[in-house]
């Protein structure tokens, strides 16, 4: 492979090794500008994109005047070539300076059946639609599902753990997602250099022994080659060739774009993350602008269409999910900033263009806005940033001094909050174990507090009147480990079949073949058995026990320190039961040699993950919500945002690889006087914050009213796109259940008297 | 020697007295009785908590990564000048650890006789910011506000403009009770006079507090009075000229 061969689309472009080989950071670490000024330069949205936009708008508003889902496939099977070209609006097709649906309709969802056909046939039938019985009889008689086969082998224990919920959220009824290929990879090669690089791998790899893992390989890898070959067909339906590189900005947004959708159409994962696109974009944009080849409105112009695709991806899914996973989110995560590896920030331009659509076209959920944060990120950047949170609540922040050095300076998130080194890595993801529920084991001998089935090891349960810290630690511990055992198979056996019959052909086919591997665990209910533990021991926590003896709440005399007030009597058994859980999950094997991992966070999920969880000795009541993430317990955090902040921020994200989500929400006045003192009093909180080796931080800054006020009045305009940060991604406020909302509400709002 | 300090509470995160991000230590007992008070709970003989000086520059300390260029301790109230002794250790301390500081005061028991004047002499050389409230400057008015007169108040504005002590000069906007154009603007020729006025804020009386009277127990004398319109705000912010203070 020669240089000279994209003669005409890397004209202009420095370095070579990228060149020669696929290696994306290299061509943004030889050709990227660091931009280091204001936000002055940036342009409001054209004609063409308040129409489109407009016109989008009223295809939401009628998507939830017909109770959340505006149109849906029966008939056709997804796939990357299974429609014709479809548009926003035909009449203004020739608006969009990006194009490519998931379907031929906007907003309209697809049949995708290779997760579960019951779950897809579950989906139409909810929202009243009839799905097809020919399919029906294709997946259930000639083509097993990922769904099926999971269920085939699961153990009787398994199947207890997950009904019960001690293991929750697992992704056997829906696609594990969390896989970002490089999409910037089809701009940039174009998908035949992509192709021979796969033949390539496809020559290389069985040499040696036909092992099961090289026979596995090889086929994936075909698999791949498909895939690639289906995307040129897929572009082609619109018109474009993209088997050579983009040669201009506009193409490098089109065929970036095409990359994503082909993901998209083929799988509905739960998070379907873009990846770190704006600074190689901002290459594209830049060398057009030197050109004069576009102006900074175009520039604007092509984000914002980019952006509008963005918040256009939908699936159909199933109302169980709907409750896990409310307000119809993708994770169609997208960050900007960061640092190289060299010292510069790689803020660019294009960074600010991003966070712009949401003042050209308002707040929005998706795509996922995240700030990859540093007090090292030029402060015209930072001040940005916290203008637009400020004034939408959309962006998250991730903390990149403590993900650098983890997975480099090209990691992109690939859900809520978990980095991923980008075309070089995949995540098994795994959704969480309800430790909370395993202290309530450990007290009843594995008896489960709601059902009194028995879903744990018999162990001996606690007898007497009064818990005792040392007997409750020690059979805690045994507990926990039996849990991580069987939570590590579990997912082991998922992500077999997920490889099997679900296989992300498409977006893998954008990743190294010879790539790392992470198996993602997580955590719910972690402040609870903090603020539980702490009570057991600086307290006294006598046992309320129902008729057969199994204890079924608790009464906690006297005062306790709890987690989120900067207090480390309670902060220290924090970390100790994030070390002490790794530490188990660490000792068993995981599928395919992968890293194990864990997260603290629980996405709006912990509204049902609560209500599957009995009373514990907190003082939280049976059924209640748990706290969402890394969140202190409601009504814990009595020191203000900063104690609070303080008490996450010691959470070590080296044993919490997969993230430890934070959510606050800010009244306006809390922040300052006026608009100025504001933006900058949000940079040094963020700066403090982050300082501490903190990882994560979603801010809201709104008052309760609004929230009460857009809960009873949903029907108000201004409440329409009222978008609002919840455990590690966006919703529209007023898609959520009442239940959740109410649970946003009730949370501590930090205010100021 | 340590003297300790009588808090009536502690916040983190303070934004809304002195510049950036401020750790807020609230000390009780006050001399003033102000009607639209909204921290009465730091008046009477109601429960406190004893600290040290070290106590507290500990606590704070935590928080100093967030404090940026300009963030540091804001002493509020009650009336922090009340206990200046503490005020003093508490400062020296601080200005020793490179904390920027800042008392939040209405001066209210400001005078430039004896021990007590001495001692504040001294303190601000270990102070940074005063944001002074100015609650009306119709003496009448003023004690009808807050039971006592604004003689020795205005003095203090006065005496720091004297020995050139950067301040804030704040305004709480009370309709009926502070919200008068006459008064605004005499406020605003008095302002004038000082050359030591870094910002002037206009703060919008606001019914926050009010549910911490119904639980002392105390008659609310503002009841029925609402916060003052967006126009009469904006009416004060002209007349004080806050916007050639910035």
């Amino acid at each position: 492979m020669s240089a000279e061969r994209f003669e005409k689309e890397w004209n202009g472009f420095f370095g070579n090794a990228w060149k020669d080989e696929i290696n994306v950071r290299d061509f943004i670490q030889k050709n990227y500008t660091e931009y280091t000024g204001d936000e002055s330069f940036l342009e409001g949205p054209t004609e063409a994109t308040k129409k489109l936009w407009g016109r989008l708008q009223e295809l939401q508003k009628q998507e939830r005047a017909k109770g959340g889902v505006l149109d849906m496939e029966t008939e056709i099977v997804s796939g990357l070539t299974a429609y014709g070209p479809g548009y926003i609006d035909e009449s203004m097709k020739d608006l969009e300076q990006v194009v490519g649906l998931q379907t031929d309709k906007p907003l309209k969802r697809a049949f995708m059946p290779y997760g579960g056909i019951r779950m897809a046939e579950q989906a139409c039938t909810t929202y009243g639609y009839q799905p097809s019985e020919k399919l029906h009889e294709i997946f259930t008689k000639y083509h097993k599902t990922h769904n099926q086969a999971v269920f085939d082998v699961y153990t009787p224990e398994i199947k207890k753990a997950r009904h019960s919920h001690v293991i929750t959220g697992l992704p056997d009824t829906y696609g594990r997602g969390r896989i970002v290929g490089d999409y910037r990879r089809v701009a940039l090669y174009g998908i035949d250099f992509l192709i021979e690089k796969k033949k390539q791998d496809h020559l290389n790899c069985g040499d040696g022994e036909m092992t099961e893992d090289v026979v596995r390989l090889r086929e994936e890898i075909a698999e791949q080659i498909k895939a690639l070959q289906g995307m040129k067909e897929m572009a082609a339906v619109y018109g474009f060739d993209i088997s050579r590189p983009a040669s201009n900005a506009k193409e490098a947004v089109q065929w970036l774009y095409f990359g994503y959708l082909a993901a998209i159409k083929t799988q509905n994962g739960a998070a379907m993350s873009v990846g770190r696109v704006s600074t190689f974009l901002d290459i594209y944009i830049q060398r057009d602008l030197m050109e004069g080849l576009i102006t900074e409105q175009q520039a604007q112009e092509l984000i914002d269409h980019l952006v509008m695709k963005f918040r256009m991806v939908k699936f159909a899914r199933i109302p169980s999910y709907n409750e896990l996973f409310s307000g119809d989110p993708v994770w169609a995560t997208l960050e900007v900033g960061g640092m190289s590896n060299d010292g510069r920030s790689l803020v660019t331009k294009t960074c600010y263009r991003f966070l712009h659509t949401l003042e050209n076209m308002g707040p929005s959920p998706e795509p996922n806005l995240t700030v990859l944060y540093t007090v090292n990120l030029p402060t015209k950047f930072r001040a940005y940033a916290s203008k637009v949170s400020i004034e939408t609540s959309s962006i998250q922040y991730e903390n990149d001094e403590v993900m650098r050095p983890f997975w480099g300076d090209d990691y992109s998130i690939c859900c809520c909050v978990s980095a991923t080194e980008t075309g070089k890595e995949m995540q098994f993801f795994g959704a969480r174990a309800n430790l909370a529920k395993c202290l309530t084991y450990a007290i009843n001998g594995g008896v489960d507090e709601k059902t009194f089935e028995q879903v744990g090891p018999k162990y001996r349960p606690i007898t007497s009147e009064y818990l005792d810290y040392d007997e409750v630690m020690e059979k805690f511990d045994d507990m926990m480990e039996w849990l991580a055992g069987l939570y590590v198979n579990t997912l082991n056996l998922i992500q077999y079949m997920h490889d099997k019959y679900y296989y992300e052909a498409a977006e893998m086919a954008l990743i190294d073949t010879d790539l790392r591997r992470t198996f993602a665990t997580g955590i719910a209910g972690f402040s609870h058995v903090v603020d539980s533990l702490s009570a057991i021991k600086y307290a006294k926590v006598k046992t309320v026990r129902n008729e057969e003896g199994y204890v079924v709440d608790y009464e906690t005399e006297g005062e306790f320190p709890r987690y989120g007030n900067d207090d480390d009597r309670a902060d220290d058994i924090a970390v100790w039961l994030l070390k002490e859980f790794m530490t188990k999950i660490k000792k068993h094997h995981t599928y395919r040699d992968s890293e194990p991992t864990t997260s603290i966070l629980t996405i709006t999920s912990n509204v049902v993950y609560g209500k599957a969880t009995g009373a514990l000795p907190d003082g939280r009541k049976a059924g209640e919500p748990l706290s969402p993430g890394a969140n202190p317990a409601y009504g814990a955090e009595q020191n203000g945002l900063l104690a609070s902040l303080n008490s996450v921020a010691k959470i070590p994200y080296a044993y919490a690889l997969d993230g430890i989500s934070n959510t606050q929400t800010i009244n306006p006045s809390a922040l300052g006087n006026e608009p100025e003192e504001r933006k900058y009093n949000l940079v040094s909180v963020l700066d403090g914050y982050f300082k501490q080796g903190a990882h994560h931080l979603n801010v809201n800054v709104f008052g309760t009213e609004k929230l009460i006020d857009a809960m009873n009045h949903p029907e108000k305009e201004e409440y329409a796109n009222f978008t609002i940060r919840v455990s590690g991604y966006a919703v529209k406020f007023i898609d959520l259940t009442k239940e959740q909302q109410l649970d946003v509400i009730s949370r501590t709002c930090h205010k100021h008297l | 020697m340590s003297i300790k300090g009588r808090v009536h509470s502690i916040e983190s995160f303070g934004s809304a007295d002195g510049p950036g991000v401020r750790f807020m230590v609230f000390l009780h007992g006050c001399p003033l009785r102000c009607q639209f008070c909204h921290n009465p709970d730091t008046w009477g003989s109601k429960k406190y908590e004893e600290m040290s000086a070290d106590q507290i520059l500990r606590q704070a300390l935590r928080y100093k990564n967030y404090w940026g260029t300009n963030g540091g301790i804001t002493i509020s109230g009650g009336e922090p000048l009340l206990q200046i002794d503490f005020l003093l250790e508490l400062f020296k301390k601080a200005k020793a650890q490179g904390v920027n500081t800042c008392i939040d005061t209405s001066g209210g028991c400001f005078t430039r006789e004896g021990e007590w004047f001495k001692k504040f002499e001294e303190l601000m050389n270990y102070t940074d910011l005063l944001l002074v409230d100015i609650k009306e400057i119709n003496d009448e008015r003023h004690r009808v506000l807050t039971t006592k007169s604004n003689e020795n108040i205005l003095d203090m504005a006065r005496y720091l403009s004297d020995i050139n002590k950067p301040v804030w000069i704040r305004h709480v906007l009370v309709p009926e009770r502070s919200d008068y154009d006459e008064d605004l603007d005499q406020l605003n020729e008095f302002i004038k006079t000082l050359n030591n006025v870094e910002k002037v804020e206009v703060l919008p009386y606001h019914t926050l507090g009010v549910f911490k009277w119904e639980e002392l127990g105390i008659d609310y004398q503002l009841e029925g009075i609402q916060p003052p319109t967006a126009e009469r705000v904006e009416n004060a912010h002209k007349r004080l000229h806050v916007e050639d203070y910035k």
